[in-house]
């Protein structure tokens, strides 16, 4: 094997000043491969950045405009966002709801993993994961309407005009993060050797116990994954939320929305570049504890 | 797990299962239901007949979210190519950067484009300072384009990024030796090995992209309207949730076929089937 590379290598060698000039090209070619994906890349990250500079920058401008720099220092924006009890309500709201939601969520599409995962192959099973797929398919406007139909005709059932509210919401919220729970512990309880329980149930564990003691803390970090996810979708979501809303209860995405709707508002860009600068410490946090984990594992193999 | 027996089963699968038929299903039989029927509750197929007034705005939509969906995958593609090149550590930090603008609500995000674009904006600001004629681009069909482009791309990447960086790179050592250049190697091992990932960044940017109504709204300060914003007019500003009902049956159904048909451009692992 070592000859054939050899003899081709030996095969393909100019002489001379050619091979000086083919020498030359090859290491310009090589630097411009490595060049141009980092030029690339910037380009790519400073599209998806300038808003976001934009943004950063207006909030703390000292004029009231979002778009003309008046090159003054100033807070005001934040300390308008701080003392207006409507967002700091609508942060308050958006908290409680995505909680609740994603806790909810986790305890039913967890259980409903557990169930599905022992389930036999057949019609109900394949029934099951379809009406799973359709909010994760749905366009999230589709999903909104078609919820807002069903509390308004269980509303008009009810005799009730004013249905849309708190629980509504919650209602939605619960709906369309579940399949994300579900998608994210159902192939990790496939992974999880079956024979654990039984052994546990033969040393003297009643089902429940078994369930506790060896696929709960097995599956937790899926479980949390769900959690999580399902958190962040909800803190997030506009779409959905903008169609089973009521009037008494205003979460920060709707709140932005009423707020977009007048021209001008730096009010949002301080809002925003708190949100920006939460979530960048955030995942700089994960992606070190991620690092170090890594760091463990490669000293431990060592 | 033999461990589980009938009952727990059904006791743990109970609540999801309710939870699926009430909050799930039942909700997509309503939409049906109210495209079929009139404000009184009566079988109609007035909603159904009103359909082709909203033809034009349909096809408007598909035309924008094709022709953003287009430019997201020829900005993603190279860039994904790019990033699966790179070191270990500065592909998950790229990632991460990459990232981090989906984690900010798609309201902001937008607006913050608005305040860029408008005629009184930050860009023409720039323009005057140094004596060009300002340029009108809010309210044009670009705005709306690139505000779905800005906001759907990293739905594109990731999936592209996902599959190229396990792309077997002796596969291309293997078609290199055989005689290859790059371009032959890109089309002929590269180009079908990632074909799940175009799949899945295609349906990832076209489904938000033809259903918005935000972005469309915003970044033509209303003029330009999508399926989105006539849906959402029809349940927010008309009150006529048949009418509504109706035409987002139609933009369901026309996303269900669009996703069969990627999905047949993925069958048998990856491989090409046309």
């Amino acid at each position: 094997m070592k000859e054939i590379k050899k003899q081709k290598t030996r095969k393909l060698q100019p002489a001379g000043a050619e091979h000086r000039l083919l020498r030359e090209k090859a290491r310009r070619h090589t630097r411009a491969s490595r060049v141009s994906p980092c030029v690339y890349t910037a380009l790519v990250l400073l599209f998806l950045y300038a808003p976001m500079l934009v943004m950063v920058v207006f909030s703390f401008n000292g004029g009231r405009s979002n778009t003309q720099m008046d090159w003054r220092l100033s807070l005001q924006w934040y300390r308008e966002f701080f003392n207006s009890s409507r967002l700091i309500g609508a942060v308050r709201n958006t908290l409680v709801l995505a909680l609740l939601a994603s806790a909810i969520a986790t305890v039913i599409g967890t259980a409903a993993a557990v169930a599905l995962d022992t389930w036999k192959k057949n019609l109900s099973r394949g029934a099951i994961l379809a009406a799973t797929d359709i909010p994760m398919m749905a366009p999230d406007i589709v999903t909104g309407i078609s919820m807002m139909l069903l509390f308004i005709f269980a509303g008009g059932l009810l005799g009730r005009r004013a249905i849309l509210g708190f629980p509504t919401m919650l209602i939605a919220h619960v709906t369309f993060c579940l399949p994300y729970v579900i998608l994210s512990v159902l192939p990790r309880l496939r992974q999880i050797d079956r024979h654990l329980a039984e052994a546990a149930q033969d040393l003297g564990c009643t089902p429940g116990k078994a369930f506790l003691k060896v696929i709960f803390p097995n599956a937790f970090s899926a479980i949390l994954t769900g959690a999580l996810m399902a958190f962040t979708l909800s803190l997030d979501d506009f779409v959905i939320s903008y169609f089973t809303k009521g009037a008494s209860f205003q979460t920060l995405p709707l709140e932005i929305y009423t707020m977009t709707k007048k021209p001008v508002q730096p009010t949002i860009f301080a809002l925003s570049t708190l949100i920006f600068v939460g979530i960048f410490v955030l995942l700089l946090l994960t992606n070190w504890a991620q690092a170090r984990s890594d760091k463990k594992l490669q000293g431990a193999k060592k | 797990m033999r461990t589980l027996s009938d009952t727990a089963r059904r006791m743990l699968s109970a609540p999801y299962l309710v939870w699926s038929i009430l909050f799930i299903v039942a909700p997509m039989i309503f939409v049906a239901y109210y495209a079929f029927t009139d404000k009184s509750g009566a079988f109609s197929l007035a909603n159904i007949q009103a359909l082709p007034d909203y033809a034009n705005v349909f096809g408007r939509s598909v035309w924008y979210s094709v022709i953003a969906t287009l430019i997201c995958f020829i900005i993603a593609y190279p860039l994904a190519l790019c990033l699966a090149g790179m070191r270990e550590n500065t592909q998950r930090t790229l990632i991460m950067l990459i990232m981090l603008p989906m984690w900010m609500s798609f309201l902001i995000r937008t607006y913050a484009w608005l305040c860029l674009l408008q005629d009184n904006g930050i860009i023409n600001g720039w323009l005057e300072k140094i004596h060009l004629s300002s340029l009108h681009m809010i309210n044009t069909p670009g705005a709306v384009i690139l505000g779905m482009v800005y906001n759907y791309l990293p739905y594109m990447i990731v999936p592209l990024y996902n599959v190229l960086s396990k792309v077997d790179k002796s596969l291309l050592e293997a078609s290199h030796d055989l005689g290859a250049n790059g371009a032959q190697s890109l089309l002929r091992v590269t180009l079908p090995l990632s074909l799940p990932g175009i799949a899945s960044g295609i349906t990832m940017v076209f489904v938000p992209s033809i259903s918005t109504f935000y972005i469309s709204q915003k970044m033509s300060t209303g003029n330009i309207s999508m399926i989105g914003d006539v849906i959402e007019q029809q349940f927010q500003s008309y009150y006529n949730y048949n009418m509504g009902a109706a035409i987002s049956l139609v933009l369901m159904i026309a996303i269900l076929v669009s996703m069969m048909v990627m999905r047949r451009f993925t069958d048998n692992n990856g491989e090409v089937v046309v």
